[in-house]
């Protein structure tokens, strides 16, 4: 028997359906067992991933599709977010993310570029792939250990 | 899913009721409903979260976007009444240490 359940989902790369595939990955981490705040994490940081996607990945066109793979496992939960747009450079991202200073200019705050920092903050794990087709984010989020015993079953079952 | 904004004027504070979720979807609502408030010098604007059940970094965004027109027009903002999890998204982006977030007093009242 396989150590996980895999479910995968392919939407439009439009932003009506960011909340559709946060609602989903919600409804899937709760077979898991994760806590309600656990779960609340994830829903952001998936949100932030497929934003991603939105934004940027497509520029102008409109029949880019994102596809979205989940595996349920008895203590963990991975989600992998794929596009099949534009490649980005992580490194250079991640050198110009993160929070907010407290001495930061106000004329100068940042109005984006905080959904890579929000995933690795909210996840356990956050690994971002450039492959030729495009980018896909891999994420990770434990269960707690006492949560594990209680819902072990509903996966491995 | 949706979000709406409904404001009130109350002496020199204009109280904005914020519903629903915030997310790349929704925020060009709230940030064009945010843009039309008429700012002025003194103006103080007190947003109400307590009904925004989600947000992610797009709504930070909104509120980042406006708090900077608040400061550039000697406006000042409050941001009121947020859920644990709101709290926790203002934290973590180090947000609450650059904008006003407080309880809402007088505000607690619906509309």
């Amino acid at each position: 028997m396989r150590a996980f359940d895999y479910i995968e989902i392919r939407v439009p790369a439009k932003p009506q359906y960011v909340s559709v595939i946060r609602l989903t990955v919600s409804g899937l981490a709760s077979r898991v067992g994760f806590s309600y705040d656990e779960i609340e994490d994830m829903k952001i940081a998936v949100s932030e991933a497929v934003t991603n996607v939105v934004q940027h990945a497509y520029g102008s066109h409109e029949d880019g599709e994102i596809v979205i793979g989940v595996a349920l496992y008895a203590d963990k939960l991975e989600v992998m977010v794929s596009d099949y747009g534009h490649s980005f450079n992580f490194e250079e991202i991640k050198s110009q993310i993160g929070p907010y200073q407290e001495d930061e200019s106000v004329e100068l705050l940042r109005e984006g570029g905080l959904g890579l920092y929000l995933m690795e903050t909210l996840m356990d794990e956050v690994r971002v792939n450039n492959n030729e087709g495009g980018v896909t984010v891999f994420m990770t989020k434990y269960v707690t250990r006492e949560q594990v015993k209680e819902n072990v079953q509903s996966i491995t079952r | 899913m949706n979000v709406n904004v409904q404001f009130r004027e109350d002496g020199d504070t204009l109280l904005g009721y914020i519903e629903g979720e915030i997310d790349t979807y929704t925020a060009p609502i709230l940030r064009d409903e945010l843009e039309m408030i008429r700012l002025s010098e003194g103006l103080s604007v007190e947003l109400d979260l307590s009904n925004v059940n989600y947000m992610d970094s797009t709504g930070l965004g909104v509120f980042v976007a406006f708090y900077k027109k608040i400061v550039k027009e000697n406006a000042s903002l409050k941001l009121v009444n947020l859920s644990s999890r709101l709290t926790r998204l203002f934290e973590i982006t180090g947000l609450s240490e650059l904008m006003e977030i407080g309880e809402g007093g007088a505000t607690n009242a619906r509309i």
